[in-house]
């Protein structure tokens, strides 16, 4: 399961980066999306995965049990999804407005119009 | 529960609500604006005046016991950037007042500038990774609003590449912070000091820690990540790139030095030289950009990259001598480095324009200004008796006495090279007559000044001019503060057993 999350996030890494060297910005975006979410999925295999071993104290017992799902990424990545959630969606409306005033979707030419 | 450590981030919050509730008048905005900032800096002298001789306080939020909950620390060195935070807050919302227009206003600046300062002091105050990414993002969509209000087509290119390069920052920033988690299973600052302290398992903590490294020194504008900050700078008004160049680079400056000298210092051997290195390299390629460009804002923008490379050596050389040097510096620069781009802004409005080939003329035509731009400018060049000078002077010494005979070597000739690009602006804009045919930028629709906001625009400058000698007047008692600071740095027990209420 880990090596297998790893191989995910490394070929959305992958995408992610390819997609945001292109000079398009839609792409861009869609870079950056995929590159969050493989940050997302980093985060979560790192903290380190169990089946079926939720982090519930036993009826008899004072303290977890070792095998247990750690929550805390997962709050973690929860956090991360909404706040990014919010930044895209600010970026898509960006993307929008620079290409309606600049009338172009290439980073370089809008480069060129700034001088 | 210290209500002292949460006002800073509280005052801004109650602000930015007050003046968004307020959005109908803008008169009433710039009341609320004003008094808000003020409290926040008083809030923040009362904490500093608190911690003064080097006390810590943590207050757990909600009462979780560290490092369950999410805990606010305020050290020196935290107390010292939260005042910062608010000098520069404070004169920006003056200066806000006459230089920035009224649609700007209307569309919510105000709210934006103070849910961006709260956003920097709680990053200045959280003693949590996870936490700091927060207030990073908090801080950062605020940014990124101010950078594109207004409209202005070189304003959404710029913004373009400043959201992407900081996205990415943000998501290498969160990944470091899940691996750190992964390792040590703890993302408390102390926590963290303490458990690397105990057992430093240096193959797995350096991943994240080179992680840290990239995402703060994106932030920071460090070399080779700096080329967003000149491309994306120069296009908000210059009240906000005050703002930003007083802020935001230095909450980067802020988190390398608090990770680096707090938590990862297991392997110096590796970082020392590394920040050396990259703190010569950032000096000298913003001095160089500096010298090449032909326009104000375009080349103070260089000089902030510039000036990050003196307060990394601070941390590079990492003597006790060498980060109170680095941290008075960093304090230096943010108030020289906004008083100038506070001129800017007046000689924009003055000319429609900050192009130096074109400008002239300024020092008979407002003396004041001109004189005010010299003392900053003297003042961020290093000469005595200006805070710049002991910034630097404490920052060559700490690398004389730890032997670091070449950053000391490039970090003099780029204080001679920043002298002369500083002649450069003050030759071209004030000193020589203004050209003949007097073209003003079609743009700004009255370059013409009523002589209110005329002092609206003169007495920010004034503040800040006058901090930035006052620091250099009372460089000893200061420089005792920042040394005290550096010390809690360097020993972070006394912290730890603040933070944890023991020493576990």
């Amino acid at each position: 399961m880990h090596v297998l999350l790893a191989i995910l996030s490394g070929i959305l890494f992958a995408a992610g980066v390819w997609l945001i060297l292109r000079r398009s910005l839609a792409r861009l975006v869609l870079g950056l999306i995929l590159l969050s979410q493989a940050a997302n999925l980093v985060i979560f295999t790192s903290g380190g995965l169990h089946r079926a071993a939720p982090p519930i104290v036993g009826e008899n017992a004072t303290a977890l049990e070792a095998p247990y799902a750690d929550p805390l990424p997962q709050a973690l990545i929860l956090t991360a999804i909404v706040i990014s959630f919010g930044l895209f969606a600010f970026f898509l409306v960006l993307i929008k407005r620079a290409h309606q005033e600049t009338g172009t979707d290439d980073i370089d030419a809008m480069s060129e119009v700034e001088t | 529960m210290n209500l002292l450590i949460v006002l800073p981030v509280l005052l801004p919050l109650l602000t930015g609500v007050g003046t968004l509730l307020l959005r109908s008048s803008t008169r009433i905005q710039h009341v609320v604006s004003i008094t808000g900032s003020a409290g926040f800096l008083a809030s923040a002298i009362l904490l500093l005046v608190r911690l003064r001789d080097g006390g810590i306080l943590a207050v757990q939020l909600g009462n979780w016991p560290a490092p369950f909950g999410i805990t606010f620390v305020a050290d020196l060195f935290s107390a010292l950037m939260v005042l910062l935070t608010a000098v520069i807050g404070f004169t920006v919302a003056l200066y806000s007042i006459a230089a920035i227009d009224l649609p700007r206003i209307r569309y919510g600046y105000h709210p934006l500038l103070h849910f961006l300062l709260m956003g920097v002091s709680g990053a200045f105050l959280t003693g949590d990774m996870f936490n700091l990414y927060v207030w990073f993002e908090v801080m950062l969509i605020a940014s990124f609003v101010l950078l594109v209000l207004g409209g202005e087509k070189a304003q959404f290119a710029g913004a373009v590449k400043y959201v992407t390069v900081n996205l990415l920052a943000s998501m290498l920033f969160l990944i470091g912070a899940g691996v750190l988690y992964g390792k040590t299973g703890t993302l408390n600052f102390a926590d963290l000091a303490f458990k690397l302290a105990q057992n430093p398992e240096p193959a797995l903590v350096n991943t994240s820690a080179i992680l840290f490294l990239v995402a703060f020194g994106i932030k920071a504008a460090v070399f080779p990540f700096f080329f967003w900050l000149p491309d994306s700078y120069h296009v908000p008004p210059a009240a906000v790139t005050a703002l930003f160049s007083g802020l935001l680079t230095k909450v980067g400056v802020y988190a390398l030095m608090r990770t680096f000298s707090m938590i990862f210092i297991h392997d110096m051997d590796f970082t020392g030289p590394l920040f050396l290195v990259l703190a010569g390299l950032t000096m000298v390629i913003g001095v160089f950009g500096a010298v090449a460009q032909g326009e104000m804002k375009r080349l103070l923008s260089f000089h902030i990259v510039s000036q990050i490379g003196y307060a990394l050596m601070g941390l590079g050389i990492f003597t006790q001598l060498a980060l109170s040097g680095a941290i008075y510096f960093t304090l230096h620069v943010a108030i020289a480095k906004a008083a100038l781009f506070f001129v800017v802004g007046y000689v924009a409005r003055r000319r429609g324009h900050t192009n130096l080939a074109r400008l002239g003329g300024l020092l008979r035509e407002s003396p004041l200004v001109a004189v005010l731009f010299l003392l900053a400018a003297l003042s961020l060049a290093g000469l005595p008796p200006f805070s710049g000078f002991f910034a630097k002077f404490t920052l060559i010494k700490a690398g004389l006495e730890a032997s670091q005979y070449a950053i000391v070597a490039v970090a003099l000739l780029v204080s001679m090279m920043t002298l002369f690009s500083m002649t450069k602006i003050w030759n071209e804009a004030f000193w020589k007559d203004a050209p003949e045919r007097m073209d003003t930028d079609a743009r700004v629709p009255a370059p013409y000044l009523q002589a209110g906001d005329k002092w609206l625009y003169i007495l920010p400058i004034i503040l800040l001019v006058g901090i930035t000698i006052v620091m250099g007047l009372a460089a000893e008692p200061i420089l005792q503060m920042t040394g005290r600071a550096a010390e809690q740095l360097l020993d972070p027990a006394p912290y730890i057993r603040q933070v944890l209420g023991r020493m576990p």
